[in-house]
């Protein structure tokens, strides 16, 4: 099998696989939710009868452009996902990815609603908040690896989380923004009634907010897949080991979300920044001079 | 040689002709059929040299010329002195002065070691970038004054009309950046690089305010400290090092000495590409009239700066003043677009926005390997069109709203289509992917690892998301469907002419950027380099960013398509119960009716404008004290 071959199964298996596996984790995640609060919880699959739900509903909109933005947040999403599951350049991976974003951002101020452009405001925010880390994320796969292409930063014989600790840490502090889990669930809320109902996503309502939760999937998928690219090397066990960390990673962001009250945006700022900067700052240099 | 001495020349001539017309109608045809022959001979001139391929020297009996320039210097000076004394101002009178003192004493008395034959001017792929970009933006941005100025007076009835005046400024200034980019000789640049500084003075200075003249003189005793600069590298490097051209100062290579006057030159190359600490004359230079704004700002003025600093890269590359000059570069960058943050006029936050890029090209030329160099031209290349066409589009707005606040500017897509339209391309322009400054930041952020060096990379990982958020929340605001109707845009046809220019520049520029950076950037290094450097992007790379390109096209073609069949069902929003129905406006408490303003955010309660800029104007001056002290005192 030649290596276009290889790419192009794994670009198709995540475009078409993704949304079950983003989808399944949703369910798993509000299942463990409901035991952690003493609840039952829904059905594993319960996010899949939602979004089927959702597309059957009206879909409510001052205006089609809006329908527009979420269509391209959705294929840019998919987009990004998709170089990365292909191995191409991390950071150019990055910078599409905050291209999607801001397709959502668009579509979230797009109508004149109070609570949804303040929800917007606040993503931004988000991003402000986790932007510098995921650049210095691939500052250090570069470092660690000595390069940007994710089809070679795989085939090292040593993972690149034993250089680059202190950056799979940063990164998984703000993994908690991206994933929208309390205490940072700024943007919007789980619960429809915080101080700005739900935020960024208040005027996206059945066949949008569908589409949302679809990208949501993807997106989660594929940064897992940027957390199981710190440990994936040369040898075959990596690949479980990864899988497994990532499961680790994800409980922990669920465990987070429950024990975490919900903080003021700037706390989530001061906090990403300063953990940002003394981690990359920290890590980079130590790889810069001692290996 | 003509198409270069037409290029220097012709810009003063017609300079001259505008300065005593005044008539509208002749003065917009003189400057429509200036800029259009401008326009001829660079892009012939840079067609018939790309052909050719090679750079080209032109050597010169110049004794005539160099009286004429001498005489031109004391000119400058004369008119420095006594417009200091009619407004009372000390600094900038001695420091001209000063320059000039030297500069006499240098060229009159000072005994000049015979350096041979010289190349006074030349040519090489830079150049053309650098001539592109100023005959292109920079006399489109003229054509946009004769309508722009128009408007201004008619709003503006308390300023005296000095169009003649302001137009012979605006030619004189593109006749100086092409006198500057073709020169050779050290002298000479210097020369034009006064006539630059003096200049953006008298432009800024245009209104006459209060605030006007106190901006105006800022601006030149911080350029004429850089001229000082200047002048003091051309006296060492030629009573020392024997050396006076620009071309033999990059290529000594060895020696120790030569550092000095590169930092010198890199000091002046600092002060006008408007690096902390001597950011504040720009930020001063918006009180001027848009057109000159967007002059500074783009084409001519800063870019002299940056232009010098890369034409520096390839000395100052590894050594202890390229490093600092790069410190300065990424803390300028980082430090002034967390200051655009907080701005809410458009035109700070645009002056903000520019002196932040200039940071970034400034780290490029710093760092000085292959691969920034590349980068930065590429920055050059798009932040002038990108950056003029929103400094006319802010302009525009102004004209038509009232108001350049972004706050203002609220549903801006609903008021004034068009105009919403071009701004959103130039502000996608400069930080969207895949767009050029995204590339080059890109390139930058690989190099500034290789380099080790962390403290920049920190820089630009910060300043990349401080970047995002003052350009989205922009974006956001004008996108925004505030229920209204077209109102009456009263930009007048030779704006659009220009504007619309312009958004297809920037548009073109994206589907063309491989090509230039295959057939222009990567021989432009080996010019600069000497030796053959590996192209610094992959062709994977550019198949990656073509890709990513196609996607921006073909996703919303697709999207809209499904769009158009998908029920949408039209509703209201929802305010909580109390929208009047109207998307507009909510019912209050007293059961009256309020309309509803979400405002964006500035961070103001976070970061004081004044007292960060005082903060980041110290530490970069100690950077600066520091490169002097030791760069100079170690070589010596």
């Amino acid at each position: 099998m030649d290596i276009h071959t290889a790419v192009l199964i794994r670009v198709i298996a995540f475009i078409v696989l993704a949304p079950f596996l983003g989808g399944f984790l949703a369910g798993l995640d509000r299942k463990i939710t409901a035991r952690m609060q003493g609840r039952k919880g829904p059905s594993v699959l319960q996010p899949f009868y939602d979004v089927a739900k959702l597309l059957n509903k009206e879909t409510l909109s001052i205006g089609r452009m809006q329908y527009l933005y979420m269509f391209c947040f959705l294929a840019f999403i998919i987009f990004t996902g998709s170089c990365f599951f292909a191995g191409l350049d991390i950071l150019l991976v990055f910078f599409v990815l905050t291209t999607a974003v801001m397709f959502f951002v668009l579509a979230a101020s797009f109508p004149n609603s109070p609570f949804s452009r303040m929800g917007a405001m606040r993503e931004l925010a988000q991003m402000l908040a986790y932007e510098p880390m995921v650049i210095l994320a691939a500052i250090g796969f570069y470092q660690a690896t000595g390069t940007f292409v994710i089809n070679d930063i795989v085939k090292q014989d040593v993972s690149a989380i034993v250089y680059i600790p202190g950056i799979f840490i940063g990164f998984v502090y703000i993994l908690t923004i991206k994933f929208r889990k309390s205490p940072f669930d700024i943007s919007t809320s789980h619960h429809a009634h915080q101080e700005m109902v739900k935020g960024i996503t208040t005027e996206l309502s059945g066949g949008m907010f569908a589409i949302l939760e679809i990208s949501h999937w993807y997106e989660n998928i594929m940064l897992l897949g940027v957390v199981a690219l710190f440990v994936i090397n040369s040898h075959w066990w990596s690949i479980p080991l990864a899988v497994l960390v990532c499961f680790i990673v994800y409980f922990i962001e669920i465990l987070i979300d429950n024990t975490c009250a919900r903080v003021k945006w700037k706390v989530m700022l001061s906090s990403a920044w300063t953990i940002s900067f003394i981690l990359g700052t920290v890590n980079l240099l130590i790889l810069q001079y001692l290996f | 040689m003509e198409f270069v001495g037409f290029l220097i020349l012709f810009p003063f001539v017609a300079a001259a002709i505008l300065a005593c017309t005044k008539n509208d109608n002749i003065r917009k045809v003189v400057v429509y059929a200036s800029s259009i022959l401008i326009i001829a001979a660079a892009v012939c001139f840079s067609v018939m040299h790309l052909i050719s391929g090679e750079s080209v020297a032109y050597l010169e009996e110049t004794e005539m010329i160099d009286r004429i320039m001498m005489c031109g210097e004391l000119f400058l000076t004369v008119l420095i002195v006594v417009l200091s004394v009619r407004y009372k101002k000390v600094l900038p009178a001695v420091l001209s002065l000063l320059q000039t003192g030297l500069m006499l004493w240098f060229e009159l008395i000072a005994k000049k070691p015979e350096t041979g034959a010289q190349m006074h001017l030349f040519c090489d792929r830079l150049t053309i970038v650098m001539c592109l970009i100023v005959a292109v933006v920079g006399t489109l941005i003229c054509v946009y004054a004769v309508g722009y100025l128009k408007d201004y007076h008619n709003h503006h009835t308390e300023y005296k009309d000095r169009r003649p005046f302001f137009f012979g400024m605006l030619f004189v200034f593109l006749g100086a950046m092409f006198g500057l980019i073709f020169s050779n000789n050290l002298v000479w640049i210097y020369f034009f690089w006064e006539i630059t500084s003096v200049s953006s003075f008298l432009l800024i200075g245009y209104t006459k305010t209060e605030e006007a003249i106190t901006n105006c003189f800022r601006a030149l005793w911080m350029n004429l400290l850089g001229g000082l600069g200047f002048c003091i590298a051309i006296i060492y490097s030629e009573l020392v090092l024997e050396i006076s051209t620009l071309k033999e100062l990059v290529s000594v290579g060895d020696g120790q000495l030569v550092i000095i006057p590169v930092i010198l030159l890199a000091f002046a190359g600092l002060t006008k590409s408007a690096q902390f600490p001597f950011s504040r004359w720009l930020l001063g230079a918006m009180v001027a009239p848009t057109p000159s704004s967007a002059l500074l700002h783009s084409a001519t003025m800063v870019k002299a700066g940056v232009y010098l600093l890369l034409r520096l890269a390839p000395v100052m590359s590894g050594t202890y003043a390229g490093t600092m000059v790069a410190l300065i570069g990424g803390l300028t960058f980082f430090a002034a677009s967390v200051l655009a943050i907080t701005q809410s006029d458009g035109k700070s936050v645009l002056a903000y926005s520019t002196i932040s890029n200039l940071g970034l090209i400034t780290a490029c030329a710093g760092v000085g390997v292959e691969q920034t160099v590349w980068a930065g031209v590429l920055l050059v290349i798009f932040h002038a069109v990108s950056k003029s066409l929103l400094f006319q589009t802010v302009g525009a707005i102004e004209n038509s709203t009232g108001s350049r606040d972004i706050e203002d500017m609220t549903g801006l897509i609903r008021r004034f289509p068009a105009l919403a339209i071009v701004l959103c391309i130039g502000i996608a322009g400069m930080f969207l992917a895949p767009f050029g400054m995204l590339i080059s930041k890109w390139a930058v952020l690989k190099a500034f690892v290789d380099a080790g060096n962390v403290v920049l990379v920190l820089f630009i990982a910060f300043g990349s998301a401080t970047t995002l958020f003052y350009w989205t929340k922009w974006l956001c605001k004008v996108l925004v469907q505030v229920p209204g109707e077209p109102e009456r845009n009263k930009t007048s046809a030779n704006q659009w002419c220009s504007i619309g220019a312009h958004a297809f520049m920037m548009i073109a520029l994206c589907f063309v950027f491989p090509v230039i950076a295959y057939y222009l950037l990567q021989p432009m290094l080996y010019e600069l380099y000497g030796s053959v450097v590996a192209p610094v992007l992959s062709a994977s790379d550019m198949y990656i960013l073509l890709l990513m390109l196609v996607a921006l096209v073909v996703v919303p073609v697709i999207g809209n398509m499904f769009v158009k069949n998908v029920d949408v069902t039209q509703s209201n929003e929802y305010m909580a119960g109390i929208n009047t129905g109207d998307n507009k406006s909510f019912v209050d408490s007293f059961d009256g009716v309020k309309t509803l303003n979400v405002a964006n955010w500035y961070f103001t309660d976070m970061v004081n404008e004044q007292k960060l800029l005082k903060a980041v104007i110290y530490i970069a001056s100690a950077v600066i004290i520091i490169i002097g002290v030791i760069g100079i005192g170690g070589a010596l």
